[in-house]
């Protein structure tokens, strides 16, 4: 029993700090501009592909820099000629925006790198097991992982709440007017939110695309997930964003680890297996685990729609 | 001239037009066309243009060595997005096209879908009926109780590649505890209730120590899952997981240091040799009706300038269908015995036909209309002839199984007309 509980634990931090990294660039975005970017998850796919052919000629850690900055700049430049000008009609035609521009995205990247999945690997360097539990190897890679999503939640935290950027950054959500009147130019400041958001993406897909697969359908796969850790969390909420992947990541590989169903829980109580809702009484948890995730996102927005640390309503 | 009268005139011309381009019966040099209904957008569109290619290079091989019966074969894609309904609409159209010949293979709900179509159309429409060439979807029950005499199938079912999967691992002695795990719907299902039963009955020493379904294409993380593989003791994997589902797992297992073999359907599918890369070698087994290396070509010379020409002409996939092969070959062979492209002539021909393939000869079983052919057993390496997908892995035979014992029995009673 323990050694299914630290088990859960463990693999269910690696995931949650990788669904973390994922998703901090999107309530980033969200909490400062007001933008729901439905592209977020393609900026995160760029992030693998861009690492994986930089990476065939400058090697990994030169990539897991040059690839981020360089999804930073594209978002930079969707943001300055494409969402800049789509954001004095209002919020709805800013998310059509970016809901058209997952698609384009989608589409540019099969017909750039194939539909086939690439051949993106760990460095050699990172490809080897770091330590062994309960029989159980631990690569240095998802060690890896960990150090930088830590490393960007301590970055990007600090930036926000302690440095000065971060006061304009957030002044500029609230008060544009004043920040303006100081002298600041906050169309800029958005623009660099938004870069700085889409690098984020960009990071996660460096690793993402490793741990996972780097296919053009690694977006759509991942962007439902993303947008269930932003609402639990609370929208614009770095911290929120974090205990809420933690709590996602844990959860779900709990509910794969243990067999546990309503009737076993229950036992007591005889439900007979021709009744119709006997289906979820038997279901086991196992089953249940993929749908966790939505679930929750369901009871947040119905119980506490600012989810677990927003300031806003969702 | 007013508007109307030119649109009337215009409309008059139309018409006259259309009569005289509409076509007179069927002479000889008109081309037998053949639908291809697959996904030709979406998500499955890799999977779709893949085997577009495979059916358009074949036929163009057939018509370079002079066609049937004087008349070329032509291959009309129809795009189905995957779905049953829309495959059902394409039916339509291929009938009031002309078009008597059908073929798809992705997905067993599709084929299911296609072969009541099919079925209604040739009742309706005995003057216009059409055949339906399965290549693919191997749900068993196509060719058990829901069989029919306008449907063939020349992959292997799902029944028969559990059968000579559990045969040879039957044999190997190392293995004591097997784990199951496979995709939450029908073909997973089945998989695993069929796999159970069949090692019980061939090896009853082995343990099954786990049997898990997962939801189709959601998992991202297969960590937990493997933790369980791990926590089970097992030595053999069973999956018929395909694509992600697939990829991901087996670089779950490889991450983790669990060291177990896959014994997979799917193993050398489209993309996934590129996606689980070298971690599956040595320990990714896959059962299909050929393979790239099955070492058949000795006696076969032109089959490897075959595959040879189909790389370079597209080099993104390789040739991976060789039941393409057989289909397209298997029909010629049909139309030529039966004379001409009534269905119903060629269906009675393709019956119980006897075709000598590269993997050996091959029969169409008469009783349900599946195809007997050897299979073969072949585990991931990177020591080989032809790699897959670019990535410099192939795979090595291991096992092959002689067509007589590729086989498993039929409970189909098929009305013919």
């Amino acid at each position: 029993m323990l050694e299914t509980i630290v088990f859960s634990l463990i693999n269910g931090l690696l995931y949650g700090m990788l669904l973390f990294m994922m998703s901090s660039g999107l309530t980033l975005i969200f909490g400062m501009m007001g933008v729901l970017n439905f592209a977020h998850a393609s900026f995160y796919m760029l992030g693998a592909y861009f690492a994986y052919t930089l990476g065939s000629v400058t090697g990994f850690w030169i990539a897991l820099f040059l690839a981020p900055v360089l999804v930073g700049v594209l978002g930079a430049v969707v943001e300055r000629y494409g969402l800049r000008r789509v954001h004095q009609f209002g919020h709805v035609p800013e998310l059509l925006f970016t809901f058209g521009l997952a698609y384009v995205v989608d589409e540019l990247t099969s017909l750039f790198w194939g539909t086939v999945p690439v051949p993106y690997k760990m460095p050699d360097s990172l490809n080897f097991t770091l330590f062994n539990l309960y029989n159980f190897d631990y690569s240095a890679f998802k060690i890896f992982i960990l150090a930088v999503s830590v490393a960007m939640f301590v970055c990007l935290y600090l930036l926000l709440k302690k440095t000065r950027a971060g006061l304009i950054i957030q002044a500029s959500l609230s008060r544009p007017d004043m920040v303006s009147a100081l002298g600041h130019n906050v169309p800029r400041v958005f623009m660099m939110v938004f870069a700085i958001g889409c690098a984020l993406a960009g990071l996660g897909g460096v690793v993402g695309g490793i741990q996972f697969v780097t296919e053009p359908g690694m977006a759509v796969t991942m962007g439902p997930i993303v947008f269930v850790v932003v609402v639990l969390g609370g929208l614009g909420s770095v911290p929120g964003a974090l205990i809420a992947s933690i709590l996602i990541g844990v959860l779900q590989t709990l509910a794969l680890s243990v067999d546990i169903s309503l009737a076993s829980v229950f036992s007591g109580i005889d439900v007979s297996r021709d009744n119709f809702f006997s289906t979820i009484w038997y279901m086991e948890s196992i089953r249940l685990a993929p749908v966790l995730p939505f679930l929750l996102l369901v009871l947040t927005l119905i119980v506490r729609p600012r989810g677990l640390m927003g300031k806003r309503e969702a | 001239m007013t508007n109307k009268k030119r649109a009337g005139m215009l409309a008059g011309a139309l018409i006259g037009l259309s009569a005289l381009l509409a076509p007179q019966g069927y002479a000889a040099e008109d081309p037998i066309r053949i639908a291809y209904i697959e996904p030709l957008s979406g998500a499955f569109a890799n999977v779709g243009d893949a085997g577009l290619k495979h059916f358009r290079f074949t036929a163009e091989k057939i018509n370079e060595a002079g066609g049937v019966l004087g008349r070329k074969f032509e291959i009309v894609p129809m795009d189905n997005k995957q779905s049953a309904s829309e495959s059902v609409q394409l039916v339509q159209r291929a009938a009031d096209e002309g078009i008597h010949f059908i073929t798809q293979g992705n997905g067993s709900n599709v084929a299911g879908a296609l072969v009541e179509a099919v079925d209604r159309n040739n009742r309706r429409n005995s003057d216009n009926k059409i055949l339906y060439l399965n290549y693919a979807a191997v749900d068993p029950a196509l060719t058990n109780d829901r069989c029919s005499f306008y449907h063939f199938r020349f992959d292997a079912n799902s029944e028969i590649k559990l059968e000579a999967l559990t045969n040879y691992m039957a044999k190997q002695k190392d293995i004591k505890k097997v784990f199951l795990i496979n995709q939450d719907y029908s073909h997973g299902q089945f998989i695993s209730k069929t796999a159970k039963e069949m090692l019980k009955e061939k090896r009853p020493d082995i343990k099954i120590v786990g049997d898990v379904l997962h939801p189709i294409g959601q998992v991202r993380d297969f960590a937990p899952y493997v933790a369980r593989i791990k926590q089970s003791g097992a030595d053999s994997v069973i999956t018929g997981n395909w694509g992600n589902d697939l990829s991901l797992l087996v670089r779950a297992a490889d991450s983790a240091g669990l060291d177990v073999k896959f014994y997979t359907y799917y193993g050398g599918g489209l993309g996934t040799p590129a996606a689980v890369g070298d971690r599956g070698e040595g320990k990714l087994l896959q059962i299909t009706e050929w393979q790239s290396n099955a070492k058949v070509n000795e006696t076969h010379p032109e089959y490897e300038k075959w595959l040879n020409e189909f790389k370079r002409r597209y080099p993104d996939i390789d040739w991976y269908y060789h039941r393409v092969y057989n289909e397209m070959y298997m029909l010629k062979a049909a139309i030529e015995k039966a004379g001409s492209t009534d269905v119903d002539a060629v269906a009675k021909a393709l019956e119980g036909m006897t075709f000598d393939s590269i993997t050996g000869k091959v029969t169409m079983r008469a009783k349900d209309h599946q195809l007997i052919q050897p299979m073969y057993i072949s585990v991931m390496d990177s020591n080989v002839v032809h790699d897959v997908d670019n990535s410099g892995l192939g795979f090595t035979t291991v096992a092959r199984i002689p067509a007589d014992q590729a086989t498993a029995p039929t409970t189909c009673e098929m009305k013919r007309p």
